[in-house]
């Protein structure tokens, strides 16, 4: 009963971080579902949305205006593995895995921002986190009131942010440039010859992504009270388990593509409430990363082993493929 | 219309797996000609049609589309003059998009892609009409994704959204090839249509020695990477099958001309 009770309790932070973490997932959505390629800038540019969002708002800026520039700079974030993909001819997952590892660095300049400015690069000191509070800043969003009946409740403001996100996605995908975006993904070859510039719609993808990637960390930073220079640490299996478990509970009922996302959201919430509860069950925190990871290797594992058990049972005697 | 002029492509060049897939070819089509193209297995007939699609730049010569020099030109650039429909039904379609989405960018090839809708009303009804047409029972089902539908179908969708904006060139690359026998029929018989109808200067490329002679105005035959038979006009109208092995073993001085030709 205690156990219910304290479970039931910690729901709505659970909702709130999923429907953050949701936003993140549509991004991943989009590079993997739609271009299919494995994006891992994600890991980085997560947490620039959040460092970048932290600092100006720490600074002063207005929060909205705040996440308006950690959008952007994800976007920038993409816009690089992009180019380093499609221009310099890097494969996408390196491509990611580079403009991840240099965000690290850049991640740790931006959290100083304040302080370069201020006093000079040179004497300023790196920061891995920058503490965000609603009583000193002026924040979007806070943890602190999930639990109130009242319109500064960041579900509201988290709900309304996913409805946008999805409502201006869905418009876009069936713009003629959305659909040359999902057509390069589909099937390249047609896409091309069918006029289409695959390597302009995998930058372009990328770029939507990473700003909305960026922009989840901007909402996280600010519900969570902080951001972090690790805070994105596996966020691709995060984003993907969120895309996965979405795919799976709601494949057959959800066709339209905005549900398509929002089943991606809905999956973030259901990651969460079950992280919530096995915390609650005794796991560390720190084992969490195991557990995600076990579960993403899991569900994506099983369309080939569905085939591969198939295949055997239709091939008796045929040769095994070592 | 096309003209190409020295075209050669060597493949993998400076590995065990070099391979000269062209070797200085000339051809010139005029305005409306139907061109069929013949050969053995590895002739080049395919890699003369990417050539020209631009699917890889070419090692040397001149490529050019209604007086524009291509050469140069990325795939997806010269698509706007150019229609094409690949041998694997599966290559030519997005599965996992709709039928009218497929046709709806196909319809846009070319164009600068905006903000404006991906497919509009009055297209959906255009597209019903032109799927009627192909008689696969495909205009009831607009909206179905692709990969749902048989390869001919998905063949004879191809064929829809490579000329669904006129091109000033269609590759046809044995696009019937992977089809059952009646199916390849009806598609050839639309591909017959189709070209009549626009006047569409068009390549296609068959390992159907008959559908060569009946289909066009006039036939080219490969081998190793060459154009060795080019006949057109009233000698084309009395061809038949027996002549062509014939030409096929003077030319190559081949005695294995059924082997080669019939078996690919
Ligand atoms: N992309 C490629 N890479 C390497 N070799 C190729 C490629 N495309 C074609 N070839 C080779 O070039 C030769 C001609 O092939 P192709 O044009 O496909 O012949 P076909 O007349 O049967 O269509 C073959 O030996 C083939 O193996
Ligand atoms: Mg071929």
């Amino acid at each position: 009963m205690n156990f219910l009770v304290s479970f039931l309790n910690s729901m709505p932070n659970a909702i709130g971080q999923g429907l953050a973490w949701g936003i993140m997932a549509v991004g991943v959505y989009i590079t993997y579902k739609i271009l299919d390629i494995a994006d891992l800038t994600v890991d980085g540019s997560l947490a620039t949305g959040g460092a970048v969002a932290a600092v100006l708002i720490t600074m002063g800026w207005d929060p909205w205006l705040a996440m308006l520039m950690a959008l952007i700079a994800g976007m920038l974030a993409g816009l690089i593995t992009g180019l380093l993909h499609t221009a310099c001819g890097i494969p996408a997952i390196l491509a990611g895995i580079l403009t991840q590892l240099a965000l690290y660095s850049i991640n740790l300049r931006i959290m100083a921002l304040n302080d370069i400015i201020t006093m000079g690069a040179a004497a300023a000191k790196t920061k891995p986190t920058l503490a965000l509070n609603p009583d000193r800043n002026a924040l979007a969003l806070s943890s602190r009131y999930v639990r109130d009946l009242a319109l500064n409740n960041p579900l509201l403001l988290l709900a309304v942010a996913v409805a946008v996100v999805i409502g201006v996605l869905y418009w876009f995908f069936g713009t003629e440039l959305g659909s040359s975006l999902r057509a390069t993904g589909a099937n390249g070859n047609m896409a091309r010859a069918q006029g289409i510039n695959t390597n302009r719609a995998k930058v372009l993808g990328l770029v939507i992504s990473n700003g909305l990637v960026a922009l989840s960390g901007a909402l996280l930073a600010q519900y969570s009270g902080s951001a972090t220079i690790d805070m994105g640490r596996g966020a691709i299996v995060i984003g993907l388990a969120a895309v996965i478990i979405g795919q799976v509970l709601f494949k057959k009922i959800f066709h339209n593509f905005s549900l398509k996302l929002l089943s991606a959201v809905i999956g973030a919430i259901i990651y969460y409430t079950v992280i919530t509860l096995v915390l609650r069950l005794g796991l560390e925190s720190t084992d969490l990363k195991l557990l995600t990871a076990a579960v993403v290797a899991l569900f994506l594992s099983i369309p080939y082993l569905k085939k591969k058990y198939f295949t055997k049972k239709s091939r008796k005697g045929g040769k095994s493929n070592a | 219309m096309l003209d190409l002029v020295g075209i050669r492509k060597t493949f993998n060049i400076g590995t065990v797996n070099e391979k000269t897939a062209l070797r200085g070819v000339d051809l010139h089509l005029d305005d409306g000609d139907f061109v069929t193209v013949i050969g053995g297995n590895g002739a080049g007939k395919s890699t003369l049609l990417n050539a020209v699609a631009g699917t890889w730049p070419v090692d040397e010569g001149t490529i050019s589309i209604g007086g524009v020099d291509v050469t140069h030109l990325a795939e997806h650039k010269r698509a706007k003059y150019i229609g094409r429909v690949f041998q694997d039904p599966m290559m030519g379609t997005a599965a996992t998009m709709q039928i009218e989405e497929n046709l709806a960018l196909a319809a846009r090839r070319g164009q600068h892609r905006t903000l404006k809708r991906g497919i509009t009303r009055e297209e959906r009804e255009e597209y019903k009409k032109l799927l009627e047409m192909l008689d696969l029972g495909l205009e009831d089902r607009l909206t179905s994704k692709v990969g749902l539908l048989s390869g001919g179908q998905r063949q004879a969708l191809t064929l829809l959204m490579a000329t669904l904006k006129k091109p000033q060139l269609l590759l046809l690359d044995e696009h019937t090839a992977a089809l059952d026998p009646k199916t390849a029929a009806k598609v050839l018989d639309a591909t017959e249509r189709i070209v009549n109808r626009d006047k569409l200067t068009t390549l296609m490329i068959t390992h159907n020695m008959r559908d060569a002679i009946v289909h066009g105005n006039r036939l080219i035959m490969m081998y190793d990477g060459q154009i060795v038979l080019d006949i057109s006009g009233e000698a084309k109208k009395h061809l038949t099958v027996e002549d062509l092995l014939a030409r096929f073993g003077q030319t190559t001085g081949s005695s294995e001309a059924d082997d080669k030709l019939l078996l690919s």
